[in-house]
């Protein structure tokens, strides 16, 4: 488990990584913590003659909330997000999903922009971003631009971010009522068999927003306007739990893998929602 | 003098001798980062080894091209079986009579195969010369179903098949099909199928004990270094059995054993996968002697996951007959035994199937009949690991399936079940039907120790107030009490019936005291974190009463050490730990006479009291065995050598049966498949304790290990051959998340026949803990009319029951 040979680098300004990127096109990528990147490099499923190491880059490693608005750093670790206590009051579902990834040494290093921009199914807070419906804003040799979680994933390891494009940081509306983030895996430090982000609205006893996303249910995270919609305007009994379940099967597509062939994981996704809005709706 | 205010007890104290729970004196080491790997051993010059293996499972080899691999810097050599041919070392014996391909020799049998054995500078260059050397495979029709393997036309091992199509004997008799290895019985057949078709209550079932692997920490490696002044061969490595790696060695490079060092520095954990010789050492060995310089090879974890010694891999088919009563009449077993492409099992040679024949198990069962068929399937070789060539834990799991079956058709609650069959206190000796002689045993009272601990009673009608809710709809879970009890079988073993590779399995120790009263003693085993010098001390601490804390122990250097079989099948202290004591008892003998002379009394008049010699009736007079130890240097004595050493050689003459009782007790979610252990309770007798606090270690180490197999751990193959669980990722190692807490018992029963009436608990754990998990899932659905499901008992498996019972809808 030795990767390929390649050459190193550690800018201190983004304008000369976005310079790397683009003389070195395909040959390059950015990394973060490294956490998803060097575990491909090892195995020689990438190889990267170009690594740009972005710890030396000012100012992505910041966590702000101003004005009903979250802004946090491309390179604010798992770790961090826990850890602070403002995130901690005005989204809680960032730490309830980020407690659930990996192990502690995994989140001390991982960061969220790694997690988002890696493209990789199994990562956890796209789905949460998804559900939270937060921005991506994105830096290139044209400037900058933001796209939004719920139109950034194309495929598996595909995203609406270009070679050139460098994520700097996630925006987020401070999100209201109950959340839940539930995942079932094999073991500390596996990718879901099958997760769901819950942000759920009360009002007089009734369900007056819902936002729903699964995590490793299809190639890419699967936010489900369907599942919430099923749930408006119920009090979230369990004629809507099926309703939402049945809409959020209609929008996933898992494959077979060591956790198990699809129609378990279908099963455990439907189990795994119907807690997680359970959960999300007694704290609305 | 300070000897005579202290009490006898304090004297005891001081020797923190047999008993005591001796703090490891090994730790100061590893907890400080401070241990000596065979990673850690870094030679001037020393080069680097490493393997190009296939990708395919099974495949001819029509070219292999080095050209491009040699241009890459730092890349000095590629070795492929032409190379070694001329050697004669392109194939090496496995301890199982079979032979090996060191490198692909015109076809590849397994997934990760060595093909070609790349020599760089460093580990890196060695990487990268291995991607650049290119080799063309023509793919073969893939065998990775053993009974698909004795119906099929395809033919893993041309060179086990004669000339003129004939299948020659194997090392273990005649074979039926040139993917057959060998078959094995034990017991009587004919009386054992009258016993069956006469039997008021029969009961037939299957299980698949899956293929597994053990995942040391540490992986596997060495390094060789060739001295070609001298003409000596120095090989570290993890090395279970170094003594036999050297015997080994010699024999198959033609290199006087005389010659050959072999050392076993501190491995991280072995667990059988260290115990057999892999292609990497005999490599590392031609690559040493043929460059001049050191070669070190080591595995990285998908190289040691994918092709080292594996474990089980048995499909068991079993019938047990009884009384309407539920006295058991009789046993049939019969196995068909997956070894993968080469038979590398580490097998005494008169037990290809290891000691399955234990598989009538804790209980008298007159009658009983064992069949095994060993095939060659396209996996990798070396079913050694986890008690794997002795089979014990496979036996172990077969009768405890069993007998739950048998309670099940029977409709008894599986704790009397076995309580009315097991083998009476009485009975020891106890001859099975099987062959083995049990040596003792109080099964009785331990099952009744265990079974009140838990509150065995409370739980089952906890357990059936739970099936009425769930039937009731006002729980999804179900709660199931795992059972097992076990008889282990230990301390391979009398060499009149164990050897390997005709090497007795006997051990040593061999000791020698300083002048002011401390020692070494060094032992043909070796530690992979047993912590033997913290407890061999403390054998020989109250044998020869010298305080454990002035005792170091060795093992591991050839050249140093006397010769032995090595560690595993929790033989050490069946062993070497008897060849200890009484190479102390030899020290004591000649200390009484020096004692004798100098008190100036007959040697029958001084006894040996804790830590001295005293005069028989006059305590008062007494030499302490420190000074006995100085006047065996320094003063001259009449009819006695000078010096104070003594050696043992030990032949056991029987195995020991250490035996334990364990209860789990485990929620199940129905609906996600998620076991949940919320109680586990282990009693373990394995006779005298040495030191209660390693051998907890052991049993939470055991038990943990047992947990992931019954869970999830496993070597999955897909229909091509291709290793799906190759990375930590997917194959499943338990870490403190995922392990309950333990809750430890013991009785103690000695051996009789063992100097020191211990046992061995090292494996005892893993034997009776995976049985017990297991049946804790079958006893969930028990209500719901399960009767057999297979492991590893992941969410999907456990999911897939609870589906196919109905319990989804
Ligand atoms: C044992 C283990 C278990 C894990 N379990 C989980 C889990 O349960 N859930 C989970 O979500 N994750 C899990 N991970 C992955 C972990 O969270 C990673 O840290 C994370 O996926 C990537 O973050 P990183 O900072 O390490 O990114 P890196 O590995 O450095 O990069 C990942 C990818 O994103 C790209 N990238 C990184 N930063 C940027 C940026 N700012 N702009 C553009 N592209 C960028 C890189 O080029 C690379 O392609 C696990 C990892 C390990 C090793």
């Amino acid at each position: 488990m030795i990767p390929a040979a390649f050459d190193y680098y550690r800018p201190t300004k983004m304008d000369d990584v976005i310079a790397l990127l683009q003389e070195h096109g395909d040959d390059a990528r950015v990394m973060a913590g490294g956490h998803s990147l060097i575990p491909m490099m090892k195995l020689r499923m990438a190889e990267i003659p170009h690594l740009i190491d972005l710890q030396a880059i000012d100012g992505l490693n910041e966590i702000s909330i101003e004005d009903g608005q979250i802004t946090i750093g491309a390179m604010v670790t798992q770790h961090d997000l826990i850890n602070h206590a403002g995130l901690e009051a005005a989204a809680p579902i960032l730490r309830e999903a980020a407690l659930q990834i990996a192990d502690p040494q995994v989140r001390y290093m991982g960061t969220v922009g790694g997690n988002v921009a890696n493209g990789d199914p199994g990562n956890d807070m796209p789905g949460v971003m998804q559900c939270l419906d937060a921005t991506f804003a994105l830096v290139g040799p044209d400037g900058e631009r933001s796209v939004a979680a719920r139109d950034f994933y194309e495929a598996a390891y595909m995203t609406a971010r270009e070679d050139e494009e460098v994520l700097t940081s996630v925006s987020i509306p401070a999100p209201q009522g109950g959340y839940a983030y539930e995942k079932q895996k094999r073991k500390i430090g596996d990718y879901a068999t099958a997760a769901a982000a819950v942000q759920i609205v009360k009002e007089d006893g009734k369900c007056t927003a819902a936002s729903i996303a699964m995590t490793n249910l299809s190639d890419t995270p699967i936010y489900s306007v369907d599942a919430g919609a099923a749930l408006v305007g119920t009090a979230v009994d369990a004629a809507a739990l099926n309703a939402a379940k049945a809409a959020m099967l209609g929008n996933i597509d898992p494959t077979e893998d060591n956790r198990g062939p699809v129609a378990f994981k279908k099963h455990v996704a439907g189990v795994i929602l119907a807690r997680a809005i359970e959960r999300a709706w007694s704290r609305a | 003098m300070k000897d005579e205010v202290e009490s006898r007890d304090d004297r005891v104290a001081n020797l923190k001798g047999m008993g005591c729970s001796r703090k490891r004196v090994e730790d100061a080491r590893f907890t400080q980062g401070k241990g000596n790997y065979v990673d850690d051993i870094k030679l001037d010059g020393m080069l680097f080894g490493d393997f190009v293996r296939s990708p395919y499972a099974h495949a001819r080899i029509t070219n292999i091209n080095a050209e491009e691999a040699l241009k890459v810097p730092g890349v000095l050599a590629v070795l492929t079986a032409a190379d070694l041919e001329p050697l004669g070392l392109h194939w090496m014996p496995t301890l199982a009579g079979d032979k090996q391909m060191v490198l692909a020799d015109g076809k590849v049998l397994f997934q990760g195969q060595e093909v070609a054995f790349v020599v760089a500078e460093d580990r890196f260059a060695a990487a990268d010369g291995i991607e650049a050397v290119e080799v063309d495979y023509e793919e073969l029709p893939v065998i990775v179903d053993p009974f698909e393997a004795l119906k099929t036309d395809v033919v893993l091992r041309e060179d086990l098949v004669a000339q003129d199509g004939s299948i020659p004997d194997g090392a273990h008799g005649p074979r039926t099909h040139p993917n057959h290895i060998f078959t094995w019985e034990a017991g009587e057949k004919e009386a054992t199928e009258q016993v069956l078709d006469n039997a008021e209550v029969l009961v037939e079932e299957s299980m698949y004990y899956h293929r597994t692997h053990p995942c040391p920490l540490e992986t596997c490696g060495c390094v060789a270094s060739m001295d070609k002044v001298n003409g000596k061969l120095t090989l570290w490595g993890t090395f279970q059995a170094p003594h036999a790696i050297r015997t080994v060695v010699s024999l198959i490079s033609g290199i006087e054993e005389h010659n050959i060092r072999v050392v076993s520095p501190d491995i991280g954990g072995g667990f059988g996968n260290k115990v057999g010789a892999y292609p990497g050492y005999v490599c590392s060995v031609v690559a040493s002697i043929v460059t001049g310089k050191p070669v070190k090879w080591i595995e990285d974890r998908m190289d040691n996951l994918m092709t080292t010694a594996f474990a089980r891999d048995y499909h068991m088919t079993g019938k047990i007959s009884a009384t309407k009563e539920g006295k058991i009449t009789g046993l049939h077993c019969h196995v068909t035994a997956d070894h993968g492409g080469f038979d590398a099992c580490a097998d005494p040679t008169k037990f290809p199937a290891g000691f399955m024949n234990i598989c009538t198990g804790s209980y008298d069962i007159p009658t009983a009949f064992l069949e095994v068929d060993g095939v060659y399937t396209n996996k990798a070789p070396g079913g050694v690991s986890y008690r794997c060539s002795f089979r014990v834990t496979e036996a172990v799991y077969f009768i405890e399936r069993m007998v739950e079956v048998l309670a099940i058709e029977l409709g008894m609650d599986a704790a009397e079940l076995r309580r009315i069959n097991f083998i009476k206190k009485e009975q020891f000796p106890y001859k099975a039907a099987l062959g083995w002689e049990y040596d003792s045993g109080d099964y009785h009272t331990a099952w009744d120790k265990a079974l009140t601990s838990v509150d065995y009673d409370g739980l089952r009608a906890e357990q059936a107030q739970r099936v009425e809710d769930f039937k009731a709809g006002k729980t999804r879970k179900l709660m199931g009490v795992g059972l097992s009890f076990f008889t282990e079988i230990v301390g391979a073993g009398p060499v009149k019936n164990c050897d390997i590779l005709g090497l007795g399995m006997f051990d040593s120790c061999e000791i020698r005291i300083h002048p002011t009263g401390s020692a070494i003693a060094r032992l043909g085993t070796i530690s992979q974190g047993q912590g033997h010098a913290t407890t061999f001390a403390q054998i020989l601490a109250s044998e020869i009463g010298l305080p454990a804390d002035s005792i170091t122990i060795e093992e591991g250097d050839t050249d140093t050490a006397p010769y032995g079989l090595g560690t595993y099948g929790s033989r050490s202290t069946p062993v070497a730990g008897a060849a200890t004591a009484m190479a102390g008892r030899k020290i004591r003998a000649k200390a009484q006479m020096i004692a004798a002379y100098l008190l100036e009394v007959h040697d029958n008049d001084v006894e040996f009291d804790v830590d001295r010699f005293v005069v028989k009736g006059a305590p008062e007079k007494f030499k302490t065995m420190k000074e006995i130890a100085f006047a065996a240097y320094n003063q001259a004595i009449p009819g006695i050598e000078p010096g104070l050493e003594a050696v043992s050689y030990y032949d056991p003459p029987n195995m020991t049966y250490p035996f334990g009782a364990y209860v789990c007790v485990m929620d199940i979610d129905v609906d996600t498949g998620v076991p949940e252990i919320r109680r586990f309770y282990a009693l373990d007798d394995c006779g005298t304790r040495i030191n209660p606090m390693i051998i907890e270690g052991q049993v939470h180490g055991g038990l943990t290990e047992a947990l992931a197999v019954a869970l999830g751990q496993e070597i999955a193959y897909d229909d091509m051959g291709n290793v799906k669980t190759g990375t930590l990722m997917d194959f499943f190692l338990p870490t403190a998340w995922e392990v309950p807490n333990y809750e430890t018992d013991h009785t103690v029963t000695p051996s009789p026949h063992h100097p020191i009436g211990a046992k061995g608990v090292g494996e005892s754990p893993h034997v009776g803990g995976v049985p017990c998990f297991s049946n804790a899932v079958h006893d969930a659905f028990r209500a719901f009319g399960l009767r057999q499901t297979n492991m590893p008992h992941d969410h999907w498996r456990i999911w897939k029951t609870a589906n196919e019972l109905g319990l989804h809808d």
